[in-house]
């Protein structure tokens, strides 16, 4: 691990400069690849290539995992190069400087970013190209390059001279590439902010669509592999000796990680792999129990070293001494694992010192470097090809499979594909640490808050996944802590705990604890103060129109304060989160055995500047029906080191029958644009924690909120 | 010893071991890859296929239970998706990662192969063994509505 975490902080270092707009023709993948040689494929920048048949290629740096980016971010880069989204195809970028992702400091795709980055540096991208073809074209008229219009693939001059951008295509990559051209003003864009049919969905409707699973090379053999059940233990010895005779069986490796079987078929691998008797040296990580997690975070959070969140404002002791009153709450999120659909997998081939890498990532430098330092290799000798990805949710920013399909195509010297059972994936995941948040507030004689003093203590995956120093703020820690609302004397602790739980970046981050201990607290605080806890909240947003905003739209559509049917209720809550600004209000009731149904969940969100306003809408129906699953049924829990949910009985998201009606309200906003993957996941929990304590009286603390949960408050 | 069987219409044979699962005989053998593995333990429906116009789960249907059979895939549907239900898929943009699409898509198919105007809780019951990790319920809900109303018009 240390040299993977050395890589990727050099890495981090270097690349953090780069930018886009470089010429790039080294890895291109496949086809393209080839077409480029016989010089039929011409790249005027790294995001845009023109065939000399006017076929238009745009490239996505970003991974699609479901959250539509192979549409919105071609969608900023057809708008300036002028042409329709049905005349381009999209494919994923290599690995390259040109498709870092500024503001994570690496090609990752994660964090809500993707249109963010993209915002102003695809568009730019595709104005470029453009400017170049005209320049090129004006050039071989000879005519003012003004007098010339790019228009959906064609070059018009003056005197009806017209021409494909194909045809000057190979001449515009000779053209200067224009540092600053001219970019539309967003109010005359076409396809900028207009509703979207996605590029991907035929292809998902039919079958066809390439997922890592489905990748075949010729001559590839199928591997699984056992993995101790306490991760981070050691293989000390195994008995292969059954496995070696069963059919199909080619071979039994060792790896790092543990012992893979290799076959001419995968059933065949998994069936063999089940007989192979490993011994384990477990490590530390047998100690390891969810109960023991969660009680050393909570007493971390008592006595740890404190980080200051942001700087406190006024004096919060002075204003709790004199607070007419004082509340005070603690708040748990438990552990949580990623599990998308499509288990951990990767194809790998390994020659020399050269390697082909094929499959689902969110991180492709990271996944040459891990891989590079693993083999002994050098990046630059490592081709990868980025496939769909059946969900991510932060799980494939890992690179542990990815690792472990080169060794083993190593160990056998044939293109191997590696998937892991569900088993494997759901006890081996990097897990969402468990966070311990807690609250104090002063309130005044009126119930308003004078004073709030806001603690979570969690575990830090920005220090294991790229070695951020101890003792050092994780911004991603901290997400969500400081809310919207005018409160006088304010302070925001962060206490970093070790838990030895192998840990890693879960949708929404660290908005999940916080906005959950916060907007569950702001309610206590308006039940103690008497008062509607929508009203209480707008009270304190005086000067925060968008927070304001979206939390009256909310209400207003959900019909917050009206009569609801029998037995039903609402909880409202509102953050900020990815520069987008969100309010939820959720309506539950409890099904016969105890449980919650949440009916309807209803969201108010201003996103700033939409690409795609459906894919926004999407994502707030996806991020909402994951945070249900968090909110109400699934956790991850462990004793002795292993985790004891291995499927999707055991650790099961929400289903059809569970899923809540889901009613959406988009603010038009010339903002600049939010990340919309994640921040609903977040605000789904407060929302239905407190409808669930203003339907029962019952104030749930800990997610999530099972029946047991509910009898036992 | 090889198992002959239906795919699509179209006559298969196929020579793994006789309790190999379905799914893999399709993925592996047949390169038939449009069905998922998700689960393993018929829990999340991704490997949701026909056998005999039922809807099954392949990870659990070994390949000596469709001897003589008709199973039907995804890619059986339409490959230019004019089933009436890809039809729906599209016009909703219903997928997001896709991966379990294949598996919600026979699941609906079987569903209104046999009731062409099912209600909300008619589709809980058929849908409900479809895990979608994205979220994207709302929408299939929606497809399989409309999908419904193209096939009564038909």
């Amino acid at each position: 691990m240390n040299e993977i975490q050395t890589s990727r902080r050099s890495f981090l270092k270097t690349s953090a400069a780069a930018s886009g707009g470089l010429l790039m023709a080294l890895h291109l993948p496949g086809s393209l690849g080839q077409a480029m040689a016989a010089g039929a494929v011409h790249s005027p920048n790294a995001w845009v290539h023109i065939g000399e048949d006017n076929s238009i290629t745009i490239y996505s740096s970003h991974s699609e995992m479901g959250q539509g980016v192979h549409t919105a971010l071609p969608m900023l880069v057809a708008e300036e190069l002028n042409v329709d989204l049905n005349q381009v195809k999209v494919v994923d970028a290599p690995p390259g400087a040109a498709y870092v992702n500024a503001l994570l400091g690496a090609q990752i795709t994660g964090g809500s970013t993707s249109v963010r980055g993209g915002w102003e540096k695809l568009r730019i991208a595709g104005a470029q190209v453009r400017e170049m073809l005209i320049t090129a074209a004006a050039t071989h008229w000879d005519v003012d390059p003004d007098l010339i219009k790019a228009d959906k693939g064609m070059l018009l001059g003056p005197k009806g001279k017209k021409a494909t951008y194909g045809y000057f295509a190979e001449a515009a990559t000779r053209m200067p590439m224009p540092e600053k051209p001219p970019i539309k003003d967003p109010k005359n864009f076409r396809i900028v902010g207009k509703r979207t049919k996605r590029v991907d969905t035929p292809a998902k409707t039919n079958g066809t669509a390439e997922f890592g699973i489905d990748v075949k090379l010729p001559g590839m053999v199928y591997a699984t592999v056992q993995q101790c059940p306490v991760i981070g233990g050691k293989v000390k010895s195994f008995d292969a000796a059954q496995a070696k005779g069963m059919p199909g069986v080619q071979a039994v490796v060792q790896i790092s990680d543990g012992v893979a079987v290799v076959a001419d078929s995968w059933w065949r691998a998994k069936k063999a792999s089940e007989t192979v008797k490993v011994q384990w040296d477990e490590g530390a990580g047998a100690a390891l129990s969810d109960a023991g997690v969660i009680e050393g975070t909570r007493q971390a959070a008592k006595s740890g070293k404190v980080i200051e969140i942001i700087k406190p404002q006024g004096d919060v002791a002075a204003a709790l001494k004199g607070a007419a009153k004082v509340l005070e709450a603690e708040y748990v999120s438990p552990m949580q694992s990623h599990s998308p659909l499509e288990p951990m997998n990767f194809t790998a081939h390994v020659q020399g010192n050269k390697v082909l890498l094929i499959g689902p990532t969110q991180f492709q430098q990271g996944a040459q470097g891990a891989v590079a330092a693993a083999l002994k290799v050098k990046p630059e000798d490592i081709t990868l090809k980025t496939t769909y990805l059946g969900g991510g949710f932060g799980r494939r920013l890992e690179l542990d499979f990815i690792v472990q399909a080169a060794e083993i195509s190593k160990a056998v010297g044939k293109p191997v594909k590696l998937l892991w059972t569900r088993e494997e994936d759901m006890m081996h995941d990097y897990y969402r640490p468990a966070g311990v948040n807690q609250l104090k507030a002063g309130l005044d004689a009126n119930g308003m808050p004078t004073a709030l003093h806001f603690k979570v203590a969690s575990q830090s995956v920005t220090q294991r996944a790229f070695g951020l120093p101890k003792d050092t703020l994780d911004p991603f820690m901290a997400e969500a802590a400081v809310m919207g609302y005018n409160i006088p004397n304010t302070q925001h602790d962060l206490v970093i705990h070790d838990t030895g739980v192998r840990v890693g970046y879960w949708r929404a981050v660290s908005h999940s604890m916080n906005a959950f201990a916060n907007e569950s607290f702001v309610d206590e605080m308006a039940k103690a103060a008497g008062q509607d806890p929508y009203a209480y909240r707008m009270k304190m947003l005086a000067g925060k129109p968008r927070f304001a905003n979206v939390l009256k739209l909310a209400a207003d559509k959900a019909g917050w304060g009206k009569a609801l049917p029998k037995g039903r209720a609402h909880g409202i809550a509102l953050m900020e989160g990815y520069d987008s600004y969100l309010a939820q209000v959720a309506e539950v009731s409890l099904n016969p055995d105890g449980s919650v149904k949440v009916h309807k969940v209803t969201v108010a969100a201003d996103v700033g500047h939409m690409v795609n306003p459906d894919t926004v809408e999407a994502q707030l129906q996806s991020s909402i029906v994951f945070g249900v699953g968090a909110v109400l049924k699934h956790q991850i829990t462990m004793k002795n080191g292993r985790v004891q949910e291995t499927n999707y009985n055991s650790y099961e998201p929400v289903r059809m029958h569970e899923s809540p009606q889901i009613d959406i309200v988009l603010v038009k906003s010339t903002e600049k644009p939010g990340g919309i993957g994640e921040p609903g996941t977040a605000v789904a929990a407060p929302a239905i924690a407190n409808a669930v304590a203003a339907l029962t009286g019952k104030r749930v603390r800990r997610l999530p909120i099972t029946a047991d949960a509910l009898r036992a408050a | 010893m090889s198992v002959n069987f239906q795919v699509n219409g179209k006559p298969a044979q196929a020579n793994a071991e006789t309790d190999t699962p379905l799914l893999w005989v399709l993925r592996d053998e047949l390169g038939m890859t449009g069905t998922k593995f998700g689960c393993g333990a018929a829990l999340c429906g991704a490997c949701t296929v026909h056998v005999n116009g039922e809807a099954v789960r392949s990870c659990q249907t070994p390949l000596n239970a469709v001897a003589g059979k008709k199973v039907a895939t995804v890619e059986g549907l339409s490959k230019n998706n004019t089933h009436p239900l890809q039809v729906a898929w599209i016009k909703h943009d219903v997928p997001q990662c896709g991966y379990c699409q294949s598996g919600q898509l026979m699941s609906a198919a079987a569903l209104l192969s046999k009731n062409k105007n099912p209600s909300d809780t008619d589709i809980d019951n058929a849908m409900s063994g479809n895990i979608c990790r994205c979220g994207t319920y709302p929408r299939i809900r929606a497809a399989i509505k409309d999908a419904a109303t193209m096939m009564r018009k038909a």
